[in-house]
């Protein structure tokens, strides 16, 4: 692989960047590989990375129906966090920043990691102390955050109101190394790195079985053939509990559709992520200058990443509410993908009935930020069987009623 | 250079001028003008930046698909960044600045980013900018983030109205070109009620200006007289200034109607969000043309064909003295025609076909012009403005053949069919390889809630291009002239070297060049949404509407595979950017939300209370007094109730009544205690959790008659809980005989609380609320004073207490009675906070303080509440599950500080050691802690391992900073533990 | 955004009028059942690419429940009908089929 560079960039300059190789190879899938992560977004590219990285794990398929990057990874509002209330939570999303700080120079690919700081305001003084619960919790795991008061809010977000008539910020929780990232890069990073590793990214490659014998996986039938495994992830957000139908289990899992849009862009103004979880929205500025903006998810079962255009509207007021100058910027695009949510909002990184089969799914509305720490926990779940990272989110929980409940802390998952 | 011509100008008053400036400087166009045909009538080529290169840029288009010409209009409050010129309306007064440049629009500094654009090609910035690694964030991402961005920033909050409004049509025709009037009339004339709408000010759409022959008429004369019979309709509402933004599912469409833009400040509403759902939709969106990407093709001065033909006929705008028309079809020749009407001068048509035989190119050439065929231009010259074009052989590699001076350049690549809306909720495109277009699928439409097709199209953006197609899609005979077909031409010249691809611009707001998308597809980028985001393609504020097409083709063809094999991004909504202000209409500030008044809110008010929202309420948080902190006032709140008399408002507490013969039966299984057993005039304490066991509500039920019960139900809880029970009923016991009604607004809802609380009430007179009469937990109705009360003896706060129910009408009333009475008692009200520390005080759990979805009633050592002897009740199987079961689960305790401190909210507790995530391990956290100033410092309930059984143990909480603060374990009732004060 | 007819009223509705409530026909197992019955109860959800039966609310407008057959690909709306039955009616079944031949049916 031809390193990137300022230095690489600028020789190809000189003749009009003709040299630039492939990122990725674009092979013909083999007759079998010992492990095939089914579905090429995020997840399941770091996961394969890993599995090579740190695991020598490298006869690896990575088997996507469409384009890879091109579900949740490329459709998500690039937030990242980890101050996470409970202990298993905050493990995988701390271990996904921390591998995020150092992401670009791992893969040699700018993924833009922008720790740019992140506040969740408190609007309610029973949202106040969930927060700052949180704090104390994230104390004792090792994860930097801390509770500011409205001042210091406005300071570090000039254009926020902090006091609006019904809901006055009231201090917010900060962590000051979360933000963003450049979402696809991340996808295109990981995929450049996994096919240098010598693993099959195979594009437009549809699943339409999964073979299974004495309660073991053989492999599956795909649009490009038969293809065997050893061992199979599926690794599919939104469409998850199709892919278990076809293995023949069922997954504590509803798909809905959560929506995001962005204004046309302007000059910097706001330079941390900011969410507001009791009006229900959160905003923050690419790079490019667009003001992201999200909000909650549809109610009912939906596949068609469309949502319902009241939420849009329901979330543009909550910002026009807590950023008044946005009110005279134009939404430019407004989209929609699918997400998974289990019984208690929080992942699952499990084995299944069916040995060999590895299932990576329900990361709801909060998937994009976890791409590293899941792909990490994941391979080492598939490579030894257990991952201290993934070990709480098995579907064992659900039998159990051991629930990993996030939206304890009086905010809402994203 | 641009100029306004001395006659004609089909949409201007000439006796109408308007004044407006351009960067500070005055300037003068009419009313009917754009900003963009005043901006070219004053002579100004050049408007604005580029994204990346800062290159400059000129006025490409005369409608919605302009990428370049966007300004920032207005000042101070009413500064709006990113306003498209050639769709905004010209007024007096108008201040418009341009976007993207520092020190000026001449000299801008970012315009070295175009000197070493060889540097900076597509996706540059995922290869560079990572060592080391905080120079990101310290260093690169700080310079990328000053030069992002294109318009200012608003500094003030929106000071403009906005509305939105409801409509229902049998059939909405979106688009008022001759295909739209024409559908319009259909459906109008069948009886349907039907809407038309046009996102510009003008009916007609392209057709007055391309000209023609409708229905035996000339086409103006048809569309005027097409008017007048829709005007006459009384089933037709027809709406101009209002767009389609987008086509929802189950046909709902968001239109967007621009109201005030031109007033601003006249207090009429500024944009109008309509929510208009249609029976189906008709988009007769009309098409867009294409440019063509030949080096220079973003030089200020070319233009699309068809806006410079606009620009004359529409506005007597004259976009240059001598042009080069260049194109690869007939339609482009009405340019020419109109530049030489106009008297103006086409130096010569370049045409990329070989030969050009059609009706129209022979019109041309007869009046004398140049027509150089199989040509192409292989550069522009000039660089903030043109000032001519190297011509080359189409199919060559860019070798010029011959130089002709000039100052416009009009392109044309052909047309593509306006199909977002079509394509909004999953209508399919089909490509058109003879007309090298994109067009709607008939046969797979966007579909509805019934399943069938949605929305049809009509008109060119079917691609009918041609009026007698169009019309003639619509049984309607029509003429224009024949045109020969076009030769696709994606590239100019075909073989052009990679000097020239890296300055033919393809979307030219954000610099994304033919080279940009070659080099995607080179680097694996294979996809169409890959390479689109990879070089930021039709990702700028026109969506792609110019670029998307030719960018596909390109890349088609650098993959070597047929254009519909690549396909299309997809279409997301809005067609053009719509305001926020729109979206959000009248919510915002005190009518962000609904806001829940009780009856007594007004006295609240009037009393300055510090208020805490709770849902959709807001209750009083404290009442301080002048100069008083908020928190000496929750004290002396409490004080003051626990030493004489306070009043709280509880009217939002939930109070529903479950009635009917089943009632018992259906509130054991909702309950987890019996209900059905509680006698009549008694009340009982009750818990409801959810069926995963976790305990969701609380709060005390009465028992009103033989089949009646009175539940309460938290403040926040009551909406909730009432369709928990209707679910139930209608779901799963259908058959069980019950009725309830949420009844929680009906009536306001009084605590007095406090040692002087019964004194209080025998003051107002009437009922007997002696302890004999009325006993703990025990209700009454009566008359108390003059009014009508239903009285419940209990206590939330530990003291002898009575929470008194009238009815809504008569709270306010009650409530100042109350206090007149009380005030020889030193009544005062009390709020939330004071309420939070009297039944912390007490060790009363509070839901949402000690629950949070994960706790069950187990927990919190409320086993007392959870009946033995029913065999089942919602929650009990979860109950029994492995992890609820688990001894280990962490129990509620009370919390004493050694130092007499608070222990910090959300505090926990660490255990030694660490857990395999490397975290530190916990054994408790609070859930309460509070100053009491009853017992005069500080005290916390919390949960903790194994926590009952360590009475009296020490264990540290985490404190404010780094320090700890030590606390014993103790039991959670820190007040009146035998419970005398509640039971005098 | 969804119009649905409430099957209890009449009224062809927003979806903001109504509340969603999830798949249909569950049946409930408290006490005495299995470890297996009970999650799956809770938990396992069928979760279609297409045909689904799901429960809503006519929230703000009669309050009552009612059933919906709605494909979640399309959002194709094949009928409303009355909370109180197992599962899906007949009538019901048989207009599905009508408009998808290759359903498996409910199950």
């Amino acid at each position: 692989m031809k390193r990137y560079s300022m230095f690489a960039v600028a020789r190809e300059a000189m003749r009009f960047h003709r040299g630039w190789e492939r990122a990725w190879r674009s092979p013909e899938p083999k007759k079998r590989y010992k492990v095939i992560v089914v579905g090429a977004g995020g997840h399941g590219l770091a996961t394969a990375y890993y599995l090579g990285k740190v695991h020598g794990i490298t006869d690896v398929a990575v088997i996507e129906k469409g384009w890879l990057g091109g579900g949740n990874t490329g459709r998500n509002t690039t937030i990242i966090r980890s101050n996470y209330l409970q202990d298993p939570s905050a493990a995988i999303y701390e271990k996904a920043r921390a591998l995020y700080e150092d992401l670009s120079q791992d893969l040699n690919y700018n993924v833009m990691f922008s720790p740019r700081g992140l506040l969740m305001l408190g609007q309610t003084e029973h949202e106040v102390r969930g927060y700052k619960r949180t704090v104390h919790a994230n104390r004792l795991q090792g994860i930097d955050t801390e509770w500011i008061g409205p001042q210091q809010v406005k300071d570090l977000v000039p254009i926020i109101n902090i006091d609006g008539p019904r809901y006055p910020v009231l201090g917010a929780l900060l962590q000051k190394r979360g933000g963003t990232a450049r979402h696809d890069a991340v996808a295109w990073g990981y995929a450049r790195a996994c096919s240098d590793m010598g693993m099959d990214i195979i594009q437009k490659c549809e699943v339409t079985g999964v073979r299974t014998e004495g309660g073991k996986v053989q492999g599956i039938s795909t649009s490009k053939g038969e293809i065997d495994c050893e061992q199979l992830a599926i690794v599919v957000a939104g469409h998850s509990s199709v892919m278990a139908e076809m293995a023949g289990f069922r997954l504590p899992i509803e798909s809905v559709a959560l929506q995001a849009w962005v204004s046309e862009p302007i000059k910097p103004c706001m330079d941390v992520v900011v969410m507001a979880n009791t009006v229900h929205g959160y905003m923050s500025q690419s790079d490019k200058g667009e003001m992201v903006i999200g909000g909650g998810t549809d109610g009912f079962n939906n596949y068609t990443q469309r949502g319902s255009w009241h939420h849009v509207e329901e979330t543009t007021r909550a910002l026009v509410e807590t950023f008044p100058i946005i009110s005279r910027l134009k939404m430019l695009r407004q989209w929609g993908g699918i997400v998974d949510m289990t019984g208690d909002r929080s992942p699952i990184l499990s084995k299944t009935p069916v040995e060999g089969i590895f299932v990576n799914c329900g990361w709801g509305t909060g998937g994009f930020k976890a791409i590293p720490g899941s792909g990490y926990g994941m391979a080492e779940l598939i490579a030894r069987g257990h991952s201290p990272l993934t070990d709480q989110f098995g579907l064992d929980r659900f039998k159990e009623g051991r629930f990993i409940d996030e939206s304890v802390a009086a905010g809402v998952a994203h | 250079m641009s100029t306004r011509l001395s006659k004609g100008g089909r949409l201007i008053d000439r006796a109408k001028p308007l004044a407006f400036t351009f960067n500070g400087k005055p300037m003068r166009g009419f009313a009917g003008d754009t900003l963009a045909s005043a901006l070219l009538g004053g002579g100004q080529v050049m408007v604005g930046r580029s994204f990346k290169y800062h290159r400059p840029r000129g006025i490409v288009a005369s409608g919605a698909e302009e990428p370049n010409a966007l300004v920032g209009l207005g000042r101070n409050a009413r500064f709006e960044p990113d306003q498209r010129t050639t769709t905004t309306e010209l007024f007096e007064g108008a201040e418009t600045t341009s976007q993207n440049h520092w020190p000026s629009l001449d000299f801008d500094i970012g315009e070295i980013n175009n000197t070493f654009y060889k540097f900076l090609p597509a996706g540059f910035y995922y290869k560079t900018f990572m060592a080391p690694r905080a120079a990101w964030k310290h260093l690169f991402e700080p310079i990328i983030r000053k030069s992002a961005g294109l318009g200012g920033v608003p500094k003030e909050a929106d000071p403009d109205r906005y509305e939105q409004v409801y409509a229902h049509c049998d059939v909405l025709v979106v688009g008022g070109g001759v295909a739209g009037l024409a559908a319009a009339l259909k459906e109008g004339r069948a009886g349907k009620r039907v809407w038309l709408i046009e996102q510009t000010p003008n009916w007609g759409g392209r057709t007055p200006v391309d000209g023609g022959q409708i229905d035996g008429h000339d086409a103006q004369n048809w569309i005027d007289s097409a008017l007048v019979e829709l005007s006459s309709m009384e089933n037709v509402t027809m709406r101009t200034r209002l767009m389609a933004a987008g086509l929802h599912d189950h046909g709902y469409v968001i239109g967007y109607e621009n109201l005030a833009d031109t007033t601003p400040g006249d207090g009429r509403p500024r944009h109008r969000l309509w929510r208009i759902r249609a029976g189906h939709t008709i988009t007769a969106t009309g098409a867009i043309e294409r440019p063509l990407a030949f080096a220079g093709n973003d030089v200020p001065g070319v233009m699309l064909a068809s806006a410079v033909r606009d620009y004359i006929v529409n506005w007597a705008v004259s976009p240059g003295d001598r042009t080069v028309l260049v194109t690869n079809n007939d339609d482009a020749y009405r340019t020419a025609l109109a530049i030489l009407d106009a008297g103006l001068t086409v130096s010569a048509v370049v045409d990329a076909r070989e030969e050009t035989h059609g009706a129209l190119p022979e019109a041309v050439k007869a009046r004398g012009v140049r027509v150089l065929e199989g040509r192409g231009i292989a550069k522009v010259l000039g660089r903030k403005g043109v000032s001519g074009v190297e011509i080359c052989a189409q199919a060559g590699e860019g070798g010029a053949v011959e130089m002709i001076d000039c100052d416009c350049v009009a392109m044309s690549g052909g047309w593509s069919p306006v199909v977002h809306l079509w394509s909004h909720c999953g209508g399919k495109l089909t490509w058109d390889d003879a007309r090298a277009m994109f067009r709607p699928d008939p046969n797979r439409p966007p579909t509805g809630a019934d399943g069938t097709g949605m929305a049809t199209v009509v008109g060119a953006a079917n691609g009918d291009l041609t009026l007698s197609e169009a019309m003639g899609g619509l049984g309607i005979g029509a003429a224009s002239g024949e045109e020969a077909p076009l030769a696709p031409v994606w590239m100019m010249p075909a073989g052009a070297p990679d000097a020239l691809r890296f300055k033919s611009f393809l979307d030219y707001q954000n610099d994304v060049k033919v080279s940009d998308v070659q080099l995607a597809a080179r680097e694996g980028y294979e996809s169409v949404e890959h390479t689109k985001r990879y070089t930021t393609l039709g990702m700028a504020t026109d969506q792609g509407k110019l670029s998307n097409i030719n960018g596909l083709a390109i890349l088609s063809d650098a993959l070597g595979q047929p254009i519909p094999a690549t396909g299309t991004t997809t279409f997301r909504p809005p067609y053009t950017p719509i305001s926020l202000g729109a979206v959000t209409a009248e919510a915002k500030g005190e009518l962000f939300q609904p806001l829940r008044r009780t009856p007594i809110q007004s006295w609240h008010e009037a009393k300055g209370a510090h208020w805490e929202p709770v849902g959709h309420w807001r209750r009083p948080y404290c009442y301080p007094k002048s100069g008083e902190s908020h928190r000496d006032a929750v004290n002396r709140e409490i004080t003051n109730t626990r030493k004489n008399v306070g009043m709280l408002d509880a009217s939002t507490l939930g109070k529903i009544v479950v009635k009917g013969p089943d009632a018992g039966k259906f509130l054991d299984m909702l309950y987890t205690n019996m209900m059905s057993t509680l006698p009549v005039g008694k009340c009982r304490y009750g818990l409801m959790c959810n069926e995963n066991g976790f305990l969701m509500d609380d709060g005390v039920v009465a028992r009103l008659d033989e089949d009646t019960w009175l539940c309460h139900t938290t403040s926040g809880g009551a909406d909730h809980i009432h369709g928990w029970m209707e679910d139930w009923l209608q779901c799963e016991w259908w058959d069980w005989k019950v009725y309830t009604a949420n009844l929680t607004e009906q009536y306001a809802q009084i605590a007095v609380v406090g040692p002087k609380s019964r004194e209080l009430l025998e003051r107002l007179g009437g009922m007997d609320v002696s302890k004999e009469t009325l006993p703990f937990m025990k209700w009454t109705e009566g008359k108390l004073g003059a009014f009508d009360a239903r009285i419940f003896r209990i206590s939330f706060s530990g003291e002898l207490s009575y929470e008194i129910a009238v009815p809504a009408s008569q709270g306010l009333a009650l409530w100042q009675a109350l206090m007149v009475e009380g005030e020889a008692l030193g009544v005062m009200p009390y709020g939330t906070e004071a309420l939070h520390v009297m039944r912390a005080e007490k060790g009363f759990i509070m839901i949402g303080d000690e629950t949070d979805g994960t706790v069950i009633p187990q927990d919190l050592g409320l086993n007392w509440a959870l009946s033995k002897k029913k065999t089942d009740y919602l929650g009990k199987r979860a109950q029994e599950r492995s992890h609820m079961t688990d001894p280990n689960r962490w129990k509620l305790v009370g919390l004493e500080t050694l130092d007499g401190s608070v222990i910090p909210d959300g505090s926990h507790a660490p255990a030694d050691g660490f857990n395999a995530n490397g975290q530190r391990n916990t054994q408790g956290r609070v859930t309460s802690t509070y100053y009491s100033p009853t017992i005069g410092k500080g005290i916390a309930m919390g949960l903790v391992l194994n926590g009952p059984d360590r009475m009296g143990e020490v264990i540290e909480f985490t404190g404010e900073g780094e320090e700890m603060v030590k606390a014993r374990i103790v039991d959670p009732v820190f007040y009146d533990k035998d419970g005398e004060k509640q039971n005098v | 955004m969804l119009t649905l007819t409430c099957p209890c009223c009449g009224v062809i509705a927003e979806e903001t009028e109504f509340a969603p409530g999830g798949e249909a026909h569950l049946k409930r197992f408290g006490p005495g059942s299995s470890d297996d019955e009970f999650e799956g109860y809770l938990f396992a959800r069928k979760n279609p690419k297409g045909v689904h039966f799901e429960r809503w609310r006519h929230a703000y407008g009669c309050g009552k429940w009612f059933l919906a057959a709605r494909d979640t690909n399309t959002l194709e709306v094949f009928a409303t009908y009355k909370a109180q039955t197992t599962e899906p009616p007949a009538d019901v079944i048989a207009k599905i089929k009508a408009k998808r031949p290759d359903w498996e049916g409910y199950k």
